[in-house]
C-alpha cells in the first residue's frame, strides 16, 4: 500500500510529503505518525510540505490533528515550507491551523524543536 | 451537449448553460474516487497555467476545485465536473460546473456558512470555495441533486 515515508532523526520524526495526496493517503500519514510517535518514543514531529502546491481542508485539518495527537502524546509539530501562494489560498478558506506552529524552514522547524543542526 | 461524454445528465440544471456564448471547450470528468480528486486537480492546473492565470489565483481555484470535488463524491455519491474554457473577448478563464444526482441541499444559505456540516467535515467546503471563486453559483433541488459552478477569470 502507498505510503509516505517517515524518517527518524535521534527522537524526531521527519516527514516530507512530495505527493499530491488524496484523502486516504493523508489519513494513513496521520495513523502512521502518531503509532510512530509511540514506538519511536519521539518528542518532535517535522512535517515538511515545500512541495506541497495546495492545502485543501482536508489536508489542513489531518495536519491540525496530528499535532493534536501529538500534543496529548508528549510530542511537539512544526509544519515547515509553506509556500507563500498556499498560505494566502488557506487563510482565505478560512483555515488557521489552529495549535499548529510552523517555520518557515527545515533548519528554523529544527531550531523551534530545540536541535542543534550543524 | 457535452462532447465525448455520454452519461445520461445527471441533475438538469440551468447552470450548464452558463457561459455557453463564452465557452470555447468543455471537457468532463467523473468523479467518484479520492484518485478522481487528485486527477481533476492535476487537470485544472494544467488549464490555469496554459491561460496564465497567477500562482496565487491557480493555487485558488484548484483548491475551490478540490473541496468541490470532494463533496460532490461524500454529499453527492459521486457525478462529475465540466471544465470549460472560457472567452470574454481578450478575457480568459475557466469554469469548473459540479454536478452529482444526490440528496440535494435543502437550506442552501446554511450550507454556504462556515463550520456547518452534515458530514463531519470541517463545513468549508462550499462557503470557502466561494470566496476564493470569481464567480460562484449553485443550484440544488432535494431528492434531485446539486450543481454548483466556479469561474476563475484572468486579471
Amino acid at each position: 500500500m502507498e505510503r509516505i515515508p517517515i524518517l527518524r532523526m535521534g527522537d524526531l520524526l521527519l516527514v516530507t510529503i512530495q505527493v499530491d495526496m488524496h484523502d486516504r493517503l493523508a489519513m494513513q500519514l496521520q495513523d502512521d505518525l502518531t503509532e510512530r510517535i509511540v514506538s519511536d518514543g519521539a518528542k518532535g514531529v517535522l512535517i515538511d510540505i515545500s512541495a506541497l502546491d495546495l492545502v485543501d481542508s482536508f489536508i489542513g485539518r489531518m495536519i491540525s490533528n496530528t499535532a493534536a495527537m501529538a500534543r496529548v502524546l508528549d510530542a511537539r509539530t512544526v509544519v515547515v515550507g509553506m509556500q507563500p501562494a498556499v498560505a494566502i489560498t488557506l487563510v482565505e478558506l478560512g483555515l488557521t491551523l489552529h495549535g499548529v506552529r510552523t517555520a518557515l524552514n527545515v533548519e528554523k522547524g529544527m531550531a523551534l524543536l530545540g536541535k542543534s543542526y550543524k | 451537449m457535452n462532447g465525448a461524454h455520454t452519461d445520461a445528465v445527471l441533475f438538469d440544471t440551468a447552470l450548464l448553460d452558463r457561459h455557453r456564448q463564452h465557452r470555447t471547450a468543455r471537457v468532463t470528468l467523473r468523479l467518484q474516487s479520492d484518485e478522481d480528486v487528485v486527477g481533476l486537480r492535476k487537470q485544472v492546473r494544467e488549464r490555469a497555467v496554459a491561460i496564465a492565470l497567477s500562482l496565487v489565483d491557480q493555487t485558488k481555484l484548484v483548491t475551490a476545485a478540490s473541496e468541490l470535488a470532494r463533496n460532490t463524491i461524500k454529499y453527492g455519491g459521486g457525478g462529475e465536473v465540466h471544465l470549460d474554457s472560457l472567452a470574454d473577448g481578450i478575457r480568459k478563464g475557466i469554469g469548473l460546473l459540479f454536478i452529482d444526482a444526490g440528496p440535494g441541499i435543502a437550506d442552501i444559505d446554511n450550507a454556504l456558512r462556515d463550520g456547518f456540516t452534515t458530514g463531519g467535515g470541517l463545513g468549508l467546503g462550499l462557503g470557502g470555495s466561494k470566496r476564493l471563486a470569481d464567480e460562484f453559483e449553485i443550484e440544488s433541488r432535494p431528492g434531485e441533486g446539486t450543481a454548483v459552478l466556479v469561474v476563475k477569470w484572468k486579471r
